[in-house]
């Protein structure tokens, strides 16, 4: 049994020595002479205090050095953090696409293997949330903003672009078509579309998410480290962890998700007033859309306060069901057998082009390959410690297989129907009925054009606005949630106040950037935290692998194996 | 006149709740009472036990510990919460039902300005259950 001992870890704390616990239940536990929050600052300034000291205070001063960079020289740093995120999705695609390719096999992969057997928290742990909390909570932490603005603009957008077909200049295609495209014939370019759509909001995204949440899981409520992202890497640093290779994993997780975070609700709350102007008429200006941002923090702030379950899993228990009222709506208000007939038509022709899309090499539709999906493959990375940490959070007592047809194939499948019934709603109308105007209006526009065809407009727009804003409190909240239990070295029972504190900074930086500037180029910076995210993923595969490897699968019976991963 | 007392415990804090423990072991004393030991604990690792069940464990030692200083029975209750700060009051809510206690005794801090947003976990749990409930505050000294 290989103890792993750490000659630097602290003797004083008062803690130790009980930093190896002998290995209890039917889990198989790491040895390590850490104990969790040892390095934390724990005190009282009028508040109750328990952060990691180096953790919190340099995520908080590069956090506050980047925005006061970004404010201060903004025409010289967007140029620089757009070029970025460019130079990353334009020649590193390859590597997006492949790591993405693996993550989708290693997930299918686990579900038909014996590891799947393994349950999250030890063989006698029940779940903490039943099964609809569950979803809902990965579904509203998943991409539920995304569905509302792209369920109507993506399809569309492709469809557009394989309709106008293949152009060339000096050899080098400058068309955005997927694939070969499908110029002239609209039945063809709506499938292509479709399915393009499909391969980014399917297997793929919901893959990346489930790597990161499930090593995450293991290596916290089976292996007995704490829930944060520098536990994925046990197996390959060991006892370094707890020292700056960890830090740096920790912050730059911070980093991400609270840019990624603050940059979104600035321009969400950008669209969010588009709507309201388009629909009320509303004045679009800096003062409605702070108010909607310092609006949705403090229902956020209301929700953190009253814990996971009863703020967030509520918050997105009552979005579900809105959001399904509303898909249903257009199911079957709009054209339902042309949706219900399109749902397996477009499944197939994602299935077919599956292998064409995720080609990692010697593609020639580059635009699409690049500008596409190793960008959204970039942004579902770098969203995934937030959402990835989140659904780990949520998913004690689940077994792996379980857990892998709820995070990936039934959001993937929920998807798809989403895409079929917005988009094929929206190309219904391009299509059949010859109305065009969705294809003009602006992006965040399109779902309330498309709907505005439909009867009960301005209730279902306004529903429409609603999910949204929804979304981004539960957003808002699990966000700092997840920063609050990174900067407090992964415990999730930090003093409530320092959670309040995140969700007030988010919606500070996106005030700022809001009103000073400089809000996309920011997110470019978020986004191109993807490529470093893809490599701690891809120590996730292996990681994950490792641990299952060590753990006992099933029935209680079986005796706990005496080895450590190391 | 009381029979069960429920004490909510911390064992990542036991040092602040020195005071609860001991009016709480007087009170056992003076009315023959059996003290159970309730705590709420996430199910991920923490400082104390890196799972519930490894807590458990610590929570049933401690509890004897404190039964030989007092001498009467004692029995421990554990919950597991995604939230625990969060949660719980409402679970020690459920444990004063769960365990059949006829009195709580809870250490709690001093009444403060934030309390009016965010209230000390004795005010609620005093406010929410129907069993005598003796909040156990810092010496003044």
């Amino acid at each position: 049994m290989p103890v792993v001992k750490d000659n630097e870890t602290p003797s004083s704390d008062e803690h130790a020595g009980v930093g190896v616990p002998a290995p209890e239940g039917a889990a198989n536990l790491i040895d390590t002479d850490y104990v969790i929050g040892q390095d934390n600052v724990t005190g009282q300034i009028r508040l109750n205090l328990d952060i990691h000291g180096k953790v919190f205070a340099i995520s908080a001063l590069v956090t506050v050095l980047f925005v006061v960079i970004t404010l201060a020289a903004q025409d010289q740093v967007a140029p620089m953090f757009e070029g970025l995120r460019d130079w990353l999705t334009g020649n590193m695609s390859w590597f997006f696409l492949t790591a993405g390719n693996i993550f989708v096999l290693l997930c299918l992969g686990l579900i038909f293997s014996p590891l799947g057997k393994v349950r999250i928290g030890g063989a006698e742990a029940t779940p903490d949330f039943s099964y609809l909390g569950w979803l809902s909570m990965l579904f509203a932490a998943g991409m539920g903003i995304g569905l509302m603005f792209f369920g109507v603009a993506e399809p569309l957008g492709h469809f557009d672009a394989a309709l106008g077909g293949i152009t060339t200049e000096n050899g080098v295609r400058t068309d955005w078509a997927p694939l070969g495209g499908a110029e002239g014939d609209e039945a063809a370019a709506a499938t292509l579309g479709m399915a393009a759509t499909i391969y980014h909001w399917g297997l793929h995204p919901w893959a990346i998410y489930s790597v990161v949440a499930l090593a995450l899981a293991i290596f916290s409520f089976n292996k007995g480290l704490p829930l944060t992202v520098r536990s994925i890497f046990y197996p390959l640093l060991g006892e370094r962890i707890w020292g700056w290779p960890g830090h740096l994993i920790d912050m730059l997780a911070v980093f991400a998700t609270l840019f990624g975070l603050a940059t979104s609700l600035g321009i969400g709350a950008q669209q969010a007033a588009a709507g309201l102007s388009h629909l009320f008429g509303v004045p679009e200006g800096n003062l409605t859309m702070v108010l909607l941002i310092l609006g949705i923090t403090a229902v956020a702030i209301v929700s953190i306060v009253a814990g996971v379950d009863k703020g967030v899993k509520r918050l997105s228990e009552i979005n579900m069901v809105f959001a399904a009222l509303l898909m249903f709506f257009v199911i079957f208000v709009g054209p339902t057998l042309l949706i219900f007939t399109s749902f397996f038509q477009n499944l197939m022709a994602y299935v077919v082009n599956l292998p064409a899309f995720s080609m990692p090499f010697g593609r020639e539709d580059e635009n699409f390959s690049q500008g596409w999906t190793a960008f959204y493959w970039a942004w579902w990375i770098s969203w995934s410690p937030f959402v990835g940490m989140f659904i780990a959070r949520v998913s004690r007592g689940r077994s792996v297989r379980e857990f892998l047809l709820a995070v990936l194939l039934v959001p993937s499948l929920v998807s798809v129907l989403w895409m079929s019934a917005f988009g094929g709603a929206a190309l219904d109308q391009v299509m059949n009925q010859g109305f065009e105007g969705v294809l003009g209006a602006a992006t965040e526009l399109q779902l309330f054009i498309m709907l505005g065809e439909l009867p009960l407009a301005q209730i279902t727009s306004f529903i429409g606005i609603l999910l949204v804003v929804v979304f981004f409190i539960t957003s808002s909240d699990s966000g700092s949630l997840v920063i609050d239990t990174i900067t407090a070295g992964g415990k999730v029972d930090a003093p409530k106040p320092q959670r309040v504190f995140w969700a007030i900074i988010e919606a500070l930086i996106a005030i700022a950037l809001l009103v000073g500037g400089g809000l996309a180029a920011l997110q470019a910076m978020a986004v191109s935290t993807g490529l470093p995210f893809t490599l701690v993923l891809l120590v996730g595969c292996y990681a994950i692998i490792k641990g299952l490897m060590s753990e006992p699968r099933g029935l209680p019976e079986i005796e706990p194996k005496e080895e450590g991963v190391k | 006149m009381y029979h069960r007392i429920l004490v909510p415990v911390d064992l990542a804090h036991v040092g602040a709740l020195e005071r609860a423990l001991n009016v709480a072991g007087d009170m056992a004393q003076h009315y023959e009472a059996e003290i159970c030991y309730v705590s709420v604990t996430p199910g991920t690792p923490g400082r104390v036990a890196r799972s519930p069940k490894e807590y458990e464990e610590k929570l049933k030692v401690f509890a004897q510990e404190q039964g030989q200083r007092h001498g009467r029975p004692v029995s421990t209750k554990v919950y597991v919460s995604a939230d625990p700060v969060a949660d719980l009051e409402d679970l020690l809510v459920k444990g004063v039902k769960d365990v059949g206690a006829d009195l709580v005794v809870m250490g709690t801090h001093l009444p403060r300005r934030l309390d009016a947003i965010m209230p000390s976990h004795g005010g609620k749990v005093a406010r929410q259950t129907d069993v005598s409930v003796f909040l156990v505050r810092p010496s003044r000294a």
